[in-house]
């Protein structure tokens, strides 16, 4: 670009629009670790905490009760038949609960499952403390395969008074390929994520 | 018959201002040009074009509408049609003809010689035709072409999506490009190329709401690029920015998308507001009322369109708070659109109004267009909205507002400025045809679809419930009738631009006012260049 020296305040302004631009191509990918962040403190799309909470013996409120119900589908495509064992349960906040989902692989192939949880409605789903959980790791099972899966969790009694009822919802994805490739990859750089994350 | 004033003498100054001298001839001219004249006739022409392919692309819509069951395309072309007419009208007609019209007439507005960064604009311009022949394309692949609906909403352009996928990507990517070089130049232009006197508060609307809008377009369209980047690597590099099983999430596409997509929508209005602005004082007689509440009124749109965006969404289940706030900042956005429906009207008011084509069409825009601004708000009504959501009532909405809203304030926009490109009047009689035929038809077209959908028909759905047969057998009649209307256009486009017709004034409309009516008529190759007094 040899321009005459008469464009240089366009140029000036040219570099701060392109700084525009630029940070707006940033800032629509920052939008996804905002949004996650957004969705943590608000707890607005309903997911739960993906990581083990501790249970420390809190107050058991037993004057409340709250009617938590559990739903199952899997993705299209995922053929597993996954049920859970207890459908409702009436708890006390600050009690700790532990449901169990059962899960058969139909299929005449390994498949590894990976469950998203969603709460409905979804600022409960801040309140939801699970200390264990299949929803944490990835679950293989092999073809023709059973098992019961856990979960354990207290409500914090910290939930707000007008929530008496809300749904937990898990939906099982098939993710075998992309554990076969994460598993591919680690393996390459000699430490096993399938490994590190279940065991 | 012709209602322009007496053309005037013929002078030298007026034989040096023709068209060709100073440009060079042949293709040449056309592939290299800097000049923004040229470069705005080209963006017209293209987006005119491409208003035809995507116009096309309607008909077969409204073929298989026509009745009942599924007779000519299959679901899977009829959703391409569906996808494939929505970008090109919005990317390809709308942005570009609106781009184009401010290739034209900045410079002109604001007693500039040319726009500021000439060779970039030669640059935005000719990406422009490869992005859609990549676009257009992609519907001869294997597996057809983008079938997910222009909005591209994940999972249904990352899983369900066919491979042409990446054509769509790129395509929207060099679009975008070109839309972000385009509004860096109109800014650059309008902040260092004004002559001297033109302060901010004495620029023509039409070059303020193109300001507004091309800071609109930097803010937005690289977030468009990141949304469909993320769609790209989601699709075929393994990453799970919308996939629910990897730790993504489906409705942050959602939210992306429309981060982009709502600024988006006044991009293509804001322009129109502008060109109205210039079109009703000259045939009402009078000055524009409340110039400067028309100033922050755009600039109110603007601002606030930043903070709408989940309107879109208020059937992926927000919490109420949420609904409720993204309800009332959309409500909010009325007033500003209100303030400038009152001035336009009280424009007119006790003027000695003229019924020239382009106050026709400008009359039709603010009948039709405060139509579509009604039934907006009635889609900002959270509750209601879950009953109007991805009906054909959404479609009424946006057609009225970007048919009879955007189009007609460029068709108006046309009219009022071609005898100032070419020198001579366009064909009245041909002018009235076409205006008088589309805005019937296009009533025809769109005005049942407000009753279909509420009634329930749902959009993007080849085929319907019995109970919508007779609307939509009117719905695919009104669309004909408007397709057709169109070529009466383009007639009359040729018939101008081999410059048939009675030569104009200078000043063309009697009541015009406005630096590029002080030029020649037709306008010179080269304008000011040596700046103008500004009174």
């Amino acid at each position: 670009m040899t321009q005459p020296k008469t464009t240089n305040p366009n140029n000036r302004l040219v570099l701060k629009l392109v700084g525009i631009v630029l940070g707006m191509f940033g800032f629509g990918f920052a939008l996804v670790p905002l949004y996650d962040v957004f969705c943590d403190i608000t707890g607005i799309n309903g997911k739960t905490e993906n990581t083990a909470a501790t249970y420390t013996a809190v107050d058991v409120d037993e004057s409340r009760w709250v009617t938590i119900e559990f739903l199952t589908r899997t993705n299209s495509g995922m053929p597993w038949e996954f049920e859970a064992k207890t459908k409702r349960v009436r708890v006390n906040p600050g009690a700790l609960n532990t449901v169990e989902f059962y899960v058969r692989n139909p299929a005449r192939r390994d498949i590894v499952a990976q469950a998203i949880p969603s709460v409905s409605p979804g600022t409960a789903a801040l309140y939801i403390n699970k200390t264990e959980c299949f929803c944490f790791n990835h679950q293989p099972l092999g073809a023709g395969e059973e098992a019961l899966m856990p979960m354990r969790f207290y409500i914090d009694p910290q939930l707000p008074e007008d929530i008496t009822f809300f749904t937990l919802q898990y939906t099982l994805y098939d993710v075998t390929e992309a554990a076969q490739k994460n598993a591919q990859s680690t393996v390459a750089k000699t430490t096993s994520y399938l490994t590190d994350k279940n065991g | 018959m012709s209602t322009a004033t007496e053309h005037v003498g013929h002078d030298a100054e007026h034989a040096h201002g023709e068209h060709h001298h100073g440009a060079p001839a042949g293709i040449k001219r056309w592939l290299f040009t800097t000049n923004h004249k040229d470069i705005g006739t080209l963006y017209l022409w293209f987006a005119f074009i491409m208003f035809l392919v995507g116009g096309a692309m309607a008909m077969v819509i409204r073929a298989e509408l026509f009745q009942p069951g599924l007779q000519i395309v299959e679901p899977n072309f009829f959703n391409q049609m569906t996808t494939v007419h929505g970008l090109i009208m919005v990317f390809g007609a709308v942005m570009p003809a609106f781009t184009g019209l401010a290739n034209w007439l900045i410079p002109m507005m604001i007693g500039a010689p040319d726009m500021a960064l000439p060779r970039m604009n030669n640059w935005s311009f000719w990406i422009l035709p490869f992005a859609f022949l990549i676009l257009l394309s992609s519907l001869f692949v294997e597996g057809g072409g983008p079938a997910f609906g222009w909005t591209f909403y994940a999972p249904l352009s990352t899983t369900y999506s066919g491979d042409s996928t990446a054509l769509f990507v790129f395509s929207v990517h060099i679009m975008g490009i070109s839309s972000i070089m385009g509004a860096i130049n109109v800014i650059v232009t309008i902040f260092n190329m004004r002559a001297p006197g033109m302060t901010w508060m004495k620029m023509p609307l039409f070059v303020w709401t193109w300001l507004i809008t091309a800071f609109l377009l930097i803010a937005v369209m690289p977030v468009l690029a990141g949304a469909v980047t993320m769609v790209l690597t989601d699709k075929f590099f393994g990453t799970h920015f919308f996939d629910a099983a990897g730790g993504g999430d489906p409705v942050m596409f959602q939210h992306i998308f429309w981060f982009f997509g709502h600024p988006e929508v006044y991009i293509m209005i804001l322009p129109a507001f502008g060109i109205i602005s210039q079109i009703i004082p000259t045939f009402a007689r009078k000055r524009l009322f409340g110039y400067a509440s028309m100033v922050y009124a755009t600039a109110s749109i603007a601002l606030l369109s930043f903070i709408v965006w989940a309107h879109h969404m208020f059937t992926t289940g927000m919490p109420l708070a949420a609904e409720m706030f993204f309800m009332f900042a959309t409500m909010l956005i009325s007033v500003p659109t209100g303030v400038k429906v009152f001035n336009w009207v009280a424009t007119m008011w006790r003027g000695s109004m003229t019924f020239e084509v382009p106050m026709l069409f400008a009359l039709a825009f603010i009948v039709l267009f405060t139509i579509g601004g009604l039934s907006g708000l009635m889609l900002a009504i959270t509750p209601v909205d879950f009953q109007y959501h991805d009906t054909y009532f959404v479609v009424a909405h946006f057609h009225y507002v970007l048919v009879t809203g955007a189009v007609f304030s460029i068709m108006a926009a046309v009219y009022y400025w071609l005898p100032k490109w070419t020198g001579r009047m366009f064909d009245i009689t041909l002018a009235k045809w076409h205006f008088w035929c589309s805005l019937i038809s296009v009533n025809v077209l769109f005005f049942p679809m407000h009753f279909v959908g509420l009634a329930g028909m749902p959009r993007r759905i080849p085929d319907y419930a019995l109970q919508f047969a007779d609307f939509n057998k009117w719905i695919s009649i009104g669309g004909f009738a408007f397709g057709l209307s169109q070529l009466i256009f383009l007639a009359l486009l040729i018939k101008a631009c081999r410059h048939q017709g009675e030569k104009v004034s200078d000043q063309v409309w009697e009541g015009a006012e406005g630096l590029e009516w002080e030029i020649p008529s037709p306008a010179p190759y080269h304008t000011f260049d040596t700046p103008p007094v500004i009174k």
